[in-house]
């Protein structure tokens, strides 16, 4: 009697591990035989890890549109994904496994896979790594991000051109450069065309938990913000705004699917065009390690189709900028730019390096808040 | 601080702690069974996916409502099946539930993702009640489900305390094997209270997914199963005080963010840690037997009932 309980359990317990493997992994690579490693019609094995899940409707999300643009683009290559990958140590077992399957390819695509990265990659030096987002390279590791910054600055001209209270709220994640500095960029795109205006911040503390970052979203709203821009991987921020008739600005990826009365655009991230140039590189043997931080002219940051409450003269505008940062004739930090206790960080004339950009740790003027040591 | 401030700040307390209002009742239900569940985030999430799929399909929330009832009660039927049938190591059951319950909900939420709801769960006034100065907009200018979850809990406390059924729900819960000898069925009290603290889990799911957010996004509980959990502890098994606990856990955030975005310098992270402290306070009472009994926790929780041991 007590026995057989004790199978029960056992079987029991397995057939909900074996169906929560079976939920988990959908995209499940048709089993390639093992021992049959003919080069000639082995498809090219690409993995993607991803820090959330790809239904977060935001970053991983992006990610995975990135996946399946290469998916569409390169068919003959096959894709393996797995999501809700915590960063740390779990993430080094997920890496080693997907090494191990064959794959050629993986694209880690959160900033804590950075040491698991590099830790696996010296064990597979036959495998590319690529990491998003860190700054730790090898031989087989290089490092992809984009220069957010630029699509946020183009996202605050819209925000500063529509807000009537001249106050914009931003809900924002944590205190890390990333976060300041789209803070900042995108305080500078509302001042260029609005110089009364101020962009009030929340910080939440979270990535990752929609119900707590539209709350935040209202308590800027309901303090006198109209419009909410984010760094967040949830549309919570942009449900406040539809729900409070005022307007959002999206990011990630085009939110206007969750709040269509409120988004005015997106800031997005478009990663497909990257990911089939870096497989195609590798493919043909041209690719090396790098550091590539894209800009907004390789088209891997971009703003998405504009809400049908935005006026053509904004458009105009928005277009008219995005054409000046493409050609380089000026970037979001040219100088002058003043801190928020109007002290000088850049004198007129002058380009801020990428470096200090990369450890922004203080507020431009006109950003409302504090950055919380 | 201006009054308009402090009720934005109570009445959302509300709508944030509803969620976890509904969830920690069913936990407590469930433990004063004598069983611990550690699947109410799997629970709540299959309740969040379920509701909001009947919801879109059918066009009415309330078959979202009743298939989230569904969603977390079959869960926990699942649960009762392996702790008290099979005698089951509850936390490992009550934690596999919960990433099956994780990756049962993603699965099923695939096509639903950012799909809008036309038919969410909006506030209804009560006529003379919203309008009371102070109250009515504190208590009564929210949606239908939290009016629901003000019937829920005084009738729990009744059903706990002053009657029959409840009696025998915590006898089972403090010594099965007497309130076996008493002709109580352990078996079907256990899982009776089970299934019901699991559709409870489920309609905290639901509230957040058709009334609070409304939308479906995967994992979109982010934790409020676990602090359902604390909480339970935090309300010494008690529905009333699991009320309160609620809406302080749910009004810390509302707090926070609100004090931040009128430049009121408030460290988020102390304010988010207070909660915690105070179960913790309450777990070092419940160790010592003496105090245990008068917090009510319940004696047998989380051991399972042979009644060939005895």
């Amino acid at each position: 009697m007590k026995l057989s309980k004790k199978i029960l359990t056992i079987v029991f317990t397995l057939v909900l591990a074996v169906a929560l493997v079976g939920c988990g992994s959908q995209e499940k690579p048709k089993a390639a035989e093992e021992g049959k490693k003919d080069a000639a019609t082995d498809k090219l094995k690409v993995a993607f890890i991803y820090v959330g899940p790809v239904g977060d409707g935001g970053y991983s999300y992006a990610h995975d549109l990135g996946r399946q643009y290469l998916v569409k683009e390169m068919p003959d290559i096959e894709t393996t994904i797995v999501e809700s990958v915590p960063e740390g140590a779990d993430s080094e077992r997920v890496l080693t496994e997907l090494a191990e399957k064959g794959n050629k390819i993986i694209f880690a695509t959160s900033f804590g896979y950075m040491d698991p990265v590099i830790k696996v990659a010296q064990k597979y030096p036959d495998v590319k790594f690529l990491h998003c987002s860190g700054y730790k390279t090898a031989d087989n590791v290089g490092t992809y991000f984009g220069r957010m910054y630029q699509a946020r600055y183009l996202s605050g001209i819209v925000a500063g051109k529509t807000t009537k209270t001249n106050t914009i709220g931003y809900v924002a994640a944590f205190p890390i450069p990333e976060v300041v500095r789209g803070i900042n960029a995108f305080t500078q795109g509302v001042r260029s065309v609005n110089p009364n205006a101020k962009v009030n911040v929340v910080w939440t503390n979270t990535w990752y938990d929609p119900a707590a970052e539209k709350e935040a979203g209202k308590s800027l709203l309901e303090t006198g913000a109209d419009v909410v821009a984010q760094h967040q991987d949830t549309p919570g921020p942009q449900q406040a705004a539809e729900e409070k008739g005022k307007f959002g600005i999206g990011y990630n990826s085009d939110m206007s699917k969750m709040a269509p009365k409120a988004v005015l655009t997106s800031a997005v991230w478009n990663w497909g065009p990257y990911y089939v140039n870096t497989v195609k590189a590798i493919k043909e043997g041209t690719w090396k390690s790098d550091q590539y931080w894209g800009p907004i002219s390789d088209n891997i940051v971009d703003l998405a189709p504009f809400g049908p409450m935005v006026p053509e003269d904004v458009k105009q505008l928005v277009e008219t900028k995005k054409q000046e940062l493409i050609e380089g004739k000026f970037d979001v930090f040219d100088g002058p730019v003043k801190d928020q206790t109007g002290k000088e960080r850049v004198a007129a004339g002058q380009k801020m390096s990428d470096a200090d950009m990369l450890s922004f740790d203080w507020f431009v003027e006109g950003v409302e808040g504090t950055i919380p040591k | 601080m201006t009054q308009e401030f402090l009720i934005t700040i109570l009445a959302t307390a509300i709508t944030a702690g509803t969620p976890i209002l509904f969830a920690a009742l069913g936990e407590l239900l469930t433990e004063r069974s004598g069983i611990l569940n550690l699947g109410v985030e799997g629970m709540m999430l299959v309740g969040a996916v379920s509701g909001f799929i009947f919801a879109v399909k059918t066009n009415d929330p309330w078959l979202g409502v009743l298939a989230a009832l569904v969603g977390g009660g079959l869960m926990a039927l699942i649960h009762a099946f392996l702790t008290v049938t099979l005698q089951a190591n509850q936390v490992v059951t009550g934690l596999a539930l919960t990433l099956f319950g994780t990756g049962l909900s993603g699965f099923l939420g695939k096509p639903y993702i950012g799909v809008p709801i036309e038919n969410a769960f909006k506030p209804v006034n009560l006529g003379i009640l919203s309008d009371i100065p102070f109250i009515g907009p504190v208590f009564f200018q929210h949606d239908q489900l939290v009016y629901l979850s003000y019937i829920v809990v005084p009738v729990l406390w009744f059903l706990i305390y002053r009657t029959r059924l409840g009696l025998n729900l915590r006898a089972v819960g403090e010594n099965p094997a007497s309130a076996d000898s008493l002709g109580v069925s352990v078996y079907k009290v256990r899982y009776f209270y089970v299934t019901l603290g699991g559709m409870l889990a489920g309609l905290g799911g639901a509230y957040l997914s058709l009334a609070y957010a409304p939308t479906w996004l995967e994992n979109m509980t982010a934790g409020r199963g676990w602090i359902a959990v604390a909480l339970v502890i935090f309300a010494t098994w008690n529905p009333l005080r699991a009320m309160l606990g609620s809406y302080i856990f749910g009004g810390i955030d509302a707090f926070g963010f609100r004090a931040q975005a009128m430049g009121i310098a408030i460290p988020s992270f102390f304010l988010k840690m207070l909660p915690y402290i105070f179960t913790i306070l309450v777990l070092i009472m419940v160790t010592r037997k003496a105090m245990a009994n008068r917090v009510g926790s319940p004696g047998a929780l989380g051991v399972p009932y042979d009644r060939e041991e005895r």
